[in-house]
């Protein structure tokens, strides 16, 4: 936080000739003697899980490298002769693939926690942006590594998404013929998205410092959402050590565990059969999709009719975060005290599993029963294509209309002075509707 | 959604309750951060051991020879888990001559040629075609003692495989092996 | 405190239906659900039925191996813990005295190492099993243009693999009145496709299943089992399921007993860190 006094005291010889010359125990001490505000909940843990999901994955996939193979022709069985003789190779590759999923359930839960207590809002909007960089290189590296195992579903995967590019007018097809290495997915595909899939994890790392370094700058957010005054930073915060690590720890734990079922007792429960199928680039699946955490974006690629507008409709809905802080026009920060807003937010998360759901299903099939009603324009209304039209208009609704307009209009409950005043006064204090104060404080 | 919230203000920073109460704590945090130590041994040893040979590395460890291939006053090298091997006819001479020099007082490690070979197949010999110096493949049939000649640092090997002058200090070393017939042995 | 850890098993449970509810959708007409086999391996407990797995694999040599490749199996892999010739007595899956026998049973292709020509030689339980075509142009040229499919991580590959595969090759039926099967291909309605093109019936009752170009190629009897089981079609057809089941990851039945210690572990390892935790923020929180 930003004015936290330093409290270490290098105590040896050894400490103090490395305080002065290299502060690095120093910066360690500080980092744990964060003051944070008391009233975290669990919410606030999947910080803490993200970065144990990235080092799960570099070091899973620093261990796999040793034994994979980029070649069209060893990929396939340079991944099951893992899973079969190198020792405790299944386990390093179950972690990998499931660990990816479990990543993105860790970041979505995550972003998800920052939109509902504003915690992109002022003065956190670096935080916020620095996250949805990361989350876009999460994307991309997952995209290479799903690519790795050159099974039917990488192949097509990657045949699909790399032509998202040749979408672009004029120059798209050169750049598709350059970003593959030649007309088709191949070898030489292959090999650099390996390469990229090695490099991009400590990218991330990289960006991960860089957002944590503006965490503490300008201080964690918290449930309630205002900023804690100088008087009130005793009272309302707690040293990060060892009351979040913890707390965090715990959660951490519970998360392995879920993590522990899927690696032991249903490790392909969350990819496709098809990527058993080793890679032959004469057939296509009958139904290819991507893996789970790409298909609300996928959905949204396939609602526009246009190619090149739905991928800039797809890329607009990731690049809508970025944006994020200057749409919403609250001075209310938590959505707790946002009673509207907290019914739209909860409608947007909803709408986000109905994308999921429309991403893995065939755009004409029927969304109740077995029958058709009328076709508006290009689809039957009772088709997943228009449901995942409505819904992608509500996910850019939510953000282009609801977020400016209702910031503007609603009444915020009243907001407590501190952080401990909720409890000090119970519930029933906090239903009053009476206008927003909380900023004067800031 | 208020869930952690707080009753004692006036507590702050240290953690744990009475006095009283101190040796039951300790335990508690002591045993979680042993479980914790335990929960990076569990991770770290599988990481480690994948480097270890994998199955099917391990299972190319034996095969199987037919030294009636070999020409009196040759040898053939196969490859055995990656590595040469020297399989050598000696003429009756070179075996003469590496008996004569069972107690040679050159010996770095004294070995007879009777150690080196098995009873009833002394013309043959198997050795780990691998300098015992620093790795590099000894040419055949060179050197000062009709055996081998390491040409990286010069170690000169007699014809029974034993280091006789140079650097490498151990004799070249005898892969484990059977004769499965008259002529066919079985390395590994 | 317990409303929000409740609500964070929420939100996992809720990430689990959205990724079960990404299956796939089914392809218009579809196939029929595969029946279950009831077999041993399932579940988390589960393992292999050794006695079987054997069967299976003499199913596989006898019938499937004319046709099939499994290039990702090894001989050695059969003696592995769990497998179907596993020996405790044996050093290594590599000397083991069945695998060995087995594997000198085949016929490998390989370069004489003297003259750098093509030969053969009996095989050794470090090599892979001997494919029936030398390549997949070859493997097509001979199957009317559809190559038989690699079987190594057949379970795996298709969905509810093993009964799958057991109600594929036990559930070959006459085809529908009204169903043009063309020539050199098979009915079978736990085969993935779309009947409609074929179909001259009621447009609401197209049959489901798919057309497959392998022959029903179990016949009672077809195969002798050591063990004196009556080989019926539906005995070998599960028999062999359950051995590609095996085959398709054989270290199964490992992952799940390391996943029952894992679980143990977490689970005190949980509860101790639990309790520090509310030793920490007795002074705090609530």
């Amino acid at each position: 936080m930003s004015g936290h006094e330093s409290t270490y005291v290098p105590k040896t010889g050894v400490e103090k000739w490395l305080d002065t010359r290299l502060p690095i125990v120093r910066f360690g001490a500080d980092y744990m003697s964060l003051p944070t505000p008391k009233n975290l909940n669990y919410w606030y843990t999947f910080g803490a899980i993200l970065t144990v999901c990235l080092m799960i994955q570099i070091i899973t996939g620093i261990f796999l490298a040793m034994n994979y193979v980029p070649t069209t022709a060893g990929a396939f069985a340079s991944v099951e002769r893992i899973m079969r003789d190198v020792n405790g190779g299944w386990l390093l590759r179950y972690v990998h693939a499931n660990g990816a999923s479990m990543f993105f359930i860790a970041v979505y839960v995550h972003m998800l926690r920052g939109l509902y207590y504003g915690s992109y809002k002022a003065p956190r909007e670096m935080i916020w942006i620095l996250g949805c960089v990361i989350f876009f290189l999460m994307i991309a590296t997952a995209f290479l590594g799903y690519v790795l195992p050159w099974g039917q579903m990488s192949y097509w995967g990657a045949e699909v998404i790399t032509n998202l590019v040749g979408a672009i007018p004029l120059i798209g097809e050169p750049i598709l013929i350059w970003l593959r290495g030649g007309p088709a997915i191949d070898n030489a595909t292959l090999n650099r998205f390996f390469s990229l899939h090695y490099l991009l994890p400590f990218v991330i790392f990289g960006v991960v410092v860089l957002h944590l370094w503006a965490l503490h700058t300008s201080g964690q957010n918290n449930p309630v959402g205002i900023l804690i005054p100088k008087d009130r930073e005793k009272k309302d915060m707690i040293p990060f050590h060892p009351y979040y690590t913890v707390k965090d720890g715990f959660a951490l734990l519970l998360f392995m565990t879920m993590f522990a079922v899927f690696v032991f007792f249903m490790p392909n429960a969350l990819g496709h059969a098809d990527n058993y199928i080793p890679a032959n680039p004469l057939q296509t699946p009958a139904h290819i999709v991507p893996e789970w955490y790409m298909l609300p974006f996928y959905a949204i690629l396939r609602a526009v009719p246009d190619k090149f507008g739905g991928v800039l409709a797809m890329f607009g809905a990731i690049g809508v975060l970025f944006v994020l802080p200057w749409l919403d026009t609250s001075k209310v920060r938590s959505m707790r005290y946002r009673p509207t807003m907290r019914i739209f937010y909860i409608a947007f998360v909803i709408n986000g599993l109905i994308l999921g759901w429309c991403g893995g299903q065939l755009p004409d099939a029927p969304v109740i029963g077995n029958f058709s009603t009328f076709n508006l324009i290009d689809g039957d209304l009772n088709s997943f294509l228009w449901l995942t039209r409505f819904a992608t208009l509500y996910y850019f609704a939510f953000f282009f209309v609801l977020l400016p307009f209702v910031g503007l209009k609603e009444t915020p409950l009243r907001i407590p002075l501190s952080i401990s005043e909720p409890v000090l006064r119970g519930p029933d204090a906090m239903s009053g509707a009476v206008p927003a104060q909380a900023e004067k404080k800031g | 959604m208020a869930e952690s919230v707080v009753t004692n203000e006036a507590h702050h920073g240290a953690p744990g309750g009475p006095e009283g109460e101190a040796t039951r704590r300790d335990f508690i945090h002591i045993a979680a951060s042993a479980a914790a130590v335990g929960a990076g041994v569990m991770v770290a040893w599988p990481l480690i051991n994948s480097m270890n040979p994998a199955a099917d590395t391990l299972a190319l460890a034996t095969i199987d020879f037919d030294v009636s291939k070999v020409m009196e006053g040759q040898q053939v090298v196969i490859t055995w888990q990656g590595k040469p091997v020297f399989v050598r006819h000696r003429t009756a001479a070179e075996i003469q001559r590496v008996i004569a020099d069972n107690n040679a007082s050159d010996l770095k490690e004294p070995q007879t040629d009777q150690e080196r070979t098995k009873v009833g197949h002394e013309p043959f010999l198997v050795v780990v075609g691998s300098c015992t110096h620093l790795g590099c493949i000894p040419t055949f049939g060179t050197g000062d003692f009709g055996g081998w000649f390491c040409p990286c640092h010069g170690s000169h090997y007699d014809a029974s495989g034993r280091i006789r002058k140079g650097p490498a200090p151990l004799n070249l070393v005898v892969p484990p092996y059977e004769f499965t017939t008259d002529t066919s042995v079985r390395i590994g | 405190m317990t409303i929000s850890i409740r609500k964070v098993l929420g939100v996992a449970v809720a990430a689990t239906a959205l990724a079960v509810s990404a299956a796939p959708a089914s392809a218009a007409g579809g196939s029929k659900e595969p029946r279950k086999a009831g077999f041993s391996f399932e579940g988390p407990f589960g393992t292999f039925d050794q006695a079987q797995l054997q069967r299976g694999y003499k199913v596989y040599r006898e019938v499937c191996s004319a046709c099939h490749s499994m290039e990702l199996m090894s001989f050695r892999t059969l003696g592995e813990k769990g497998g179907p010739f596993y020996d405790p007595k044996a050093a290594s899956p590599a000397d083991n005295r069945f695998v060995r026998a087995l594997a000198a049973e085949a016929t490998i292709n390989d370069i004489d190492t003297e003259i750098g020509e093509p030969m053969t030689r009996p095989g050794t339980p470090a090599d892979k099993f001997p494919s029936p075509y030398p390549n997949r142009i070859a493997a097509a040229a001979a199957n009317g243009g559809a190559a038989p499919p690699d079987l190594s991580v057949m379970a795996k590959a298709r969905h509810d693999g093993a009964n799958y595969i057991y109600s594929l090759l036990s559930g070959y039926v006459d085809p529908p009145a009204g169903l043009t099967v063309n020539p050199g291909q098979y009915y079978n309605p736990y085969m993935a496709g779309d009947m409609t093109p074929f179909w001259t019936g009621d447009h609401d009752a197209v049959p489901k299943g798919g057309f497959i170009a392998m022959p029903p190629v179990l016949n009672p009897d077809q195969v002798t089992f050591d063990d004196g089981t009556a080989a019926t079609v539906d005995q070998m057809a599960k028999d062999v399921a359950a051995f590609i089941a095996w085959s398709s990851e054989p270290k199964a039945t490992e992952r799940k007993q390391a996943g029952m210690g894992v679980l143990a572990f977490l689970a005190i390892f949980t509860g101790l860190t639990y309790a520090s935790y509310r030793k920490i923020w007795k002074n705090v929180g609530h």
